[in-house]
C-alpha cells in the first residue's frame, strides 16, 4: 500500500523543466531514498509534496486520494537549507512552529518538554537561537521537523552538519520513527546511509526519474556476477581449476588471506564455481560482490548521459 | 485561519517585547510633550525681575505716557545729564536708560536706549509701541480731533470664521487649527507608512536570509505568512499609535496640574487645543494672558468645532488604508531581493508617491478645495496623506468616501499583486532582481 503517490508530475520554470513526467510511489512505512545529483530536480519535487510549490501538470496522491491544503499538518519537513528566526527563543520558536503545525499549545509543550529531555536541550530553552551552535540549532530544527508525529517525514540531507555522535543519534531517530509507523522520504548523496536506512529508492537525473524499486532488487539488478573468494592456498592452484566459463578479475588480500574475484561468464551459476575450487584451495569465505548504491548511482547517470 | 492567527500575534509579541519599541513608546510621548510643554513653560519663565529704566525725556512729549508693565517699569527723570547716569550706571540700579532729544516730533530715530547687556526685544518693542502711539495720537489731535475720537478709533480687528454645514447649523471654525491638525496627521500617516511599511520589508528578508520562510511555508501558505506580518505589524503601529496619545495626554496633564494649576481644571479636549495653539507659539502667550481670554475661549470654542472623534476615526482609516497599501509592496520588494542593500532600485517607485504626498500636503494646507487637493486626495498612492490634511478643513462626504473606497479597492489590488511576486520572491536566492523578472513572477501558476 502506498502512503504517497506522485503520477506524472511536470513543472516548468522559465528557462527549464525542473520536472517531467516523475512517477514515484512510495510505500507506507517505508524509507524512501530520494537520490539524483545537483539540480536534478529533488527539491523540486519536495517542494511540491510539501505544497510550497503546486506542479505544472500531474498530481500528488496521499493514501490514493488528491493531496488537501490541511495535509501539511501529518508532513514533517526538514529542508536542506536550514534556519530559524535568530532573534526568538528556542522554547517560543519550537513551540510556535509546532502549533503552525496544528498541535494545541498544551500537546506542543508536553511533546517539547518530552525531546528537550531525550536530547538533553532543557537549558537552551530561553536562549536565542543565535546564541546556540550550528549543531545545537539543527538539533532543535530536527525536533520541530518530528514533533507534531508526522505521518511523513521528509528529510533533505538531514546528516550535514552534524558530528558522527550526533549523527548516530539522529540515524536511530530515524530508524526508531519508521518503527512507530512513519514513512520517511530521504534525500541525501550520502550513498553509505542509503544502504543503511532506505528500503526503497528512486534516481532523480535531469529532471526525470530513471530508476526506481526496492533497494535490494535495484542492487540484484546492476550486479555483475562477480564473487569474492578469500582462501588458503596458491593462487595459481586455483586459476588452474578455473575453465573458460570463468574469469579472474582481480587478485587481492583479505585479512591476510589470499583472494580473488572471479566474473561469472555464460550461464553458469555460483554452485559450480564452488565446486570446481574446492578440491584445489581451503575456502574461507565465499560471496557474491553485490554493487554499492555509490557504483549504481554513478553508473546510471553516466548510462543516462550516453 | 488559525495559522494566520498564529502568525500575527507571532509578528505583533516578538516586535512589542522588542527594547526600541518600549523605548520608542516611552520616548514619543515624552518627546511630543516636551514639545508642546516647553515652549509654555519657557513663556511662563518671561522674566520676572522687575526692570527699572531711567527716562530722560527732552522733548518733554513722553513724561508719564509710557505704561509700565509688571516687569518694566519707567522712572522719569528731570535735570538730569546723560553722563552723570553713565558715570554712575553700575552703582544705580537701572536696567538702561533711555534717551529723547526734542526734535523727536520730525525726527522719529532721535530716540536711544543705553544699557550695559543687549535689551531685551519685549523693553524695545513696548517703549517703541507706546512711544509711536503717542506721536500717533499727538498728531492727530494736532489735527483737532478730541480725545473721545481718538479712543474709539482704537480697534482690534478678530475674524472669527463660521463654517454653514450641510444641516443648516452654523459652527465656528479656526483655519489656524485645521492647518495643525491637518498637517500633523498627515504627516504622521507618511511617517508611520514608512516606519512600518520598512519594518514589513526587514522582517521578509529576515526570514529569507535566516532559510525559515520554508519552514513556514510548508506549514502556512505563502499568502498567510505575508497577511500575517502585515497585519501583525499593523497591529504593533496601532499599538505604538495609541499608546502615544495616551502617554503623551497621562504626561501632559500630569506635569500641567503640577507646574501649572490653574490650567488643571480643563479637560482633555481643551488641552489638545491648548497645545495645539502653544506649538503655533505667538498666541499661546496670549491664550495664557487673562485680558486675552475672549479670544482664547474663541479659539476654543471653534477648536470644538473640528470633529475630533471625525479626525481620530478618519486617521486610522487611511493610515491603515495606505499602509496596507504600501505594506504589501514593502512585502513585495523584501521578498525579491537577499539582503537589504539590493532594495535601492525597487524603493523609487514606491517613495516618489509618498514624497509627492508631502509637497502636496504643503500646498493644500494653504489651499484645501484647490483641484491639486482633489486629484491627490482621490489618487489612492496619495490620498492617505492628503485626505487628512483636508479632513480638519472640512470635505464633502462623497470625496471621502471615493477616497476610501479606491483606497481599499487599490490595497486588495496591491496585496494581491504582492502576494504574487512574494510566493515565487522568498525561494529565490542568489539572483539579482529586475522588473522583467518580476514581471515573470506575476504570471506564474500558483
Amino acid at each position: 500500500m502506498e502512503l504517497l503517490k506522485a503520477q506524472n508530475i511536470e513543472k516548468k520554470f522559465v528557462n527549464h523543466l525542473a520536472l517531467d513526467n516523475v512517477n514515484i510511489s512510495i510505500p507506507e512505512n517505508s524509507i524512501y531514498g530520494l537520490l539524483g545529483p545537483n539540480g536534478a530536480g529533488k527539491t523540486t519535487l519536495i517542494r511540491i509534496i510539501n505544497r510550497i510549490t503546486a506542479p505544472d501538470k500531474g498530481e500528488i496522491l496521499l493514501k490514493g486520494r488528491p493531496l488537501q491544503p490541511e495535509d501539511v499538518n501529518i508532513i514533517g519537513y526538514l529542508p536542506e537549507e536550514r534556519g530559524l528566526y535568530k532573534k526568538m527563543k528556542v522554547g517560543e520558536q519550537a513551540l510556535y512552529l509546532a502549533r503552525l503545525k496544528g498541535l494545541s499549545k498544551r500537546d506542543a509543550l508536553k511533546r517539547l518538554k518530552y525531546w528537550f529531555e531525550k536530547f538533553e536541550m532543557q537549558a537552551w530553552w530561553n536562549k536565542k537561537v543565535e546564541e546556540l551552535s550550528k549543531g545545537m540549532a539543527q538539533k532543535v530544527q530536527f525536533v520541530t521537523t518530528i514533533l507534531h508525529e508526522p505521518e511523513l517525514l521528509i528529510f533533505d540531507e538531514p546528516f550535514s552538519g552534524f558530528d558522527p555522535i550526533n549523527a548516530n543519534m539522529l540515524k536511530q531517530e530515524i530508524i526508531e520513527l519508521k518503527k512507530k509507523g512513519a514513512t520517511i522520504i530521504f534525500s541525501t548523496h550520502n550513498m553509505a546511509s542509503v544502504e543503511e536506512l532506505c528500503d526503497h529508492i528512486t534516481l532523480i537525473n535531469q529532471s526525470r526519474n530513471i530508476l526506481e524499486g526496492h533497494i535490494d532488487d535495484i542492487r540484484k539488478k546492476y550486479k555483475s556476477n562477480i564473487y569474492e573468494i578469500s582462501f588458503n592456498g596458491e593462487i595459481e592452484k586455483l586459476e588452474k581449476s578455473l575453465n573458460k566459463y570463468y574469469e579472474i578479475i582481480d587478485k587481492t588480500k583479505v585479512n591476510g588471506h589470499n583472494a580473488v574475484r572471479v566474473k561469472l561468464l555464460h550461464q553458469t551459476n555460483d554452485n559450480e564455481l564452488l565446486s570446481l575450487i574446492i578440491p584445489s584451495v581451503e575456502i574461507i569465505s565465499f560471496n557474491e560482490v553485490i554493487p554499492s548504491m555509490n557504483d549504481i548511482f554513478i553508473k546510471v547517470v553516466n548510462e543516462y548521459k550516453n | 485561519m488559525n495559522k494566520i492567527k498564529l502568525i500575527i500575534s507571532r509578528e505583533y509579541i516578538t516586535r512589542v517585547k522588542k527594547k526600541s519599541f518600549i523605548v520608542m513608546t516611552i520616548l514619543g510621548p515624552i518627546l511630543f510633550a516636551a514639545m508642546m510643554i516647553v515652549p509654555a513653560w519657557l513663556a511662563s519663565m518671561k522674566d520676572t525681575d522687575v526692570k527699572n529704566i531711567a527716562v530722560i525725556d527732552s522733548s518733554g512729549i513722553f513724561i508719564n505716557k509710557i505704561a509700565d508693565t509688571d516687569y518694566i517699569k519707567f522712572e522719569y527723570l528731570k535735570n538730569k545729564k546723560l553722563e552723570e547716569l553713565r558715570a554712575n550706571f553700575s552703582e544705580l540700579d537701572y536696567y538702561a536708560v533711555l534717551q529723547i532729544l526734542p526734535n523727536i516730533t520730525y525726527e522719529p530715530s532721535a530716540v536711544h536706549l543705553y544699557s550695559k547687556k543687549q535689551p531685551s526685544f519685549s523693553v524695545k518693542s513696548h517703549i517703541a509701541n507706546a512711544m509711536e502711539k503717542e506721536l500717533q495720537n499727538k498728531k492727530l489731535r494736532s489735527h483737532g480731533i478730541d480725545e473721545e475720537v481718538l479712543k474709539s478709533i482704537k480697534s482690534d480687528v478678530s475674524i472669527r470664521t463660521i463654517q454653514w454645514t450641510d444641516d443648516g447649523e452654523e459652527k465656528e471654525s479656526s483655519t489656524e487649527i485645521a492647518m495643525v491638525v491637518g498637517y500633523a496627521s498627515g504627516f504622521l500617516i507618511y511617517f508611520f507608512i514608512f516606519l512600518f511599511g520598512a519594518q514589513v520589508m526587514r522582517g521578509v528578508i529576515e526570514e529569507k536570509t535566516s532559510r525559515i520562510v520554508e519552514i513556514i511555508i510548508s506549514s502556512a501558505r505563502p499568502f498567510q505568512l505575508m497577511m500575517g506580518k502585515i497585519v501583525g505589524i499593523a497591529l504593533v503601529g496601532l499599538t505604538q499609535f495609541l499608546l502615544w496619545i495616551l502617554l503623551t495626554f497621562i504626561i501632559i496633564t500630569g506635569v500641567k496640574t503640577v507646574f501649572f494649576p490653574e490650567l488643571g481644571t480643563k479637560n482633555t479636549q481643551e488641552i489638545v487645543v491648548q497645545d495645539l495653539l502653544e506649538q503655533q507659539n505667538i498666541p499661546q502667550v496670549e491664550t495664557i494672558d487673562p485680558q486675552n481670554m475672549d479670544k482664547f475661549t474663541s479659539i476654543l470654542n471653534s477648536a470644538k468645532s473640528i470633529d475630533f472623534g471625525l479626525i481620530f476615526g478618519s486617521f486610522i482609516f487611511f493610515f491603515l488604508g495606505g499602509y496596507l497599501l504600501y505594506g504589501s509592496l514593502f512585502a513585495a520588494i523584501g521578498s525579491a531581493v537577499d539582503n537589504e542593500t539590493d532594495t535601492q532600485q525597487f524603493m523609487l517607485p514606491i517613495t516618489i508617491p509618498l514624497i509627492l504626498g508631502i509637497f502636496v500636503m504643503m500646498n493644500v494646507v494653504q489651499n484645501p478645495e484647490s483641484s491639486v487637493a482633489f486629484w491627490f486626495s482621490i489618487i489612492p498612492f496619495t490620498s492617505p496623506i492628503v485626505m487628512m490634511v483636508r479632513i480638519p478643513f472640512g470635505v464633502p462626504y462623497w470625496e471621502v468616501a471615493l477616497s476610501m473606497g479606491l483606497l481599499v479597492l487599490t490595497f486588495i489590488g496591491s496585496t494581491w499583486f504582492a502576494g504574487k511576486i512574494y510566493r515565487t520572491g522568498i525561494l529565490m536566492y542568489g539572483k539579482k532582481v529586475n522588473y522583467k523578472e518580476l514581471w515573470k513572477w506575476l504570471r506564474y501558476k500558483s
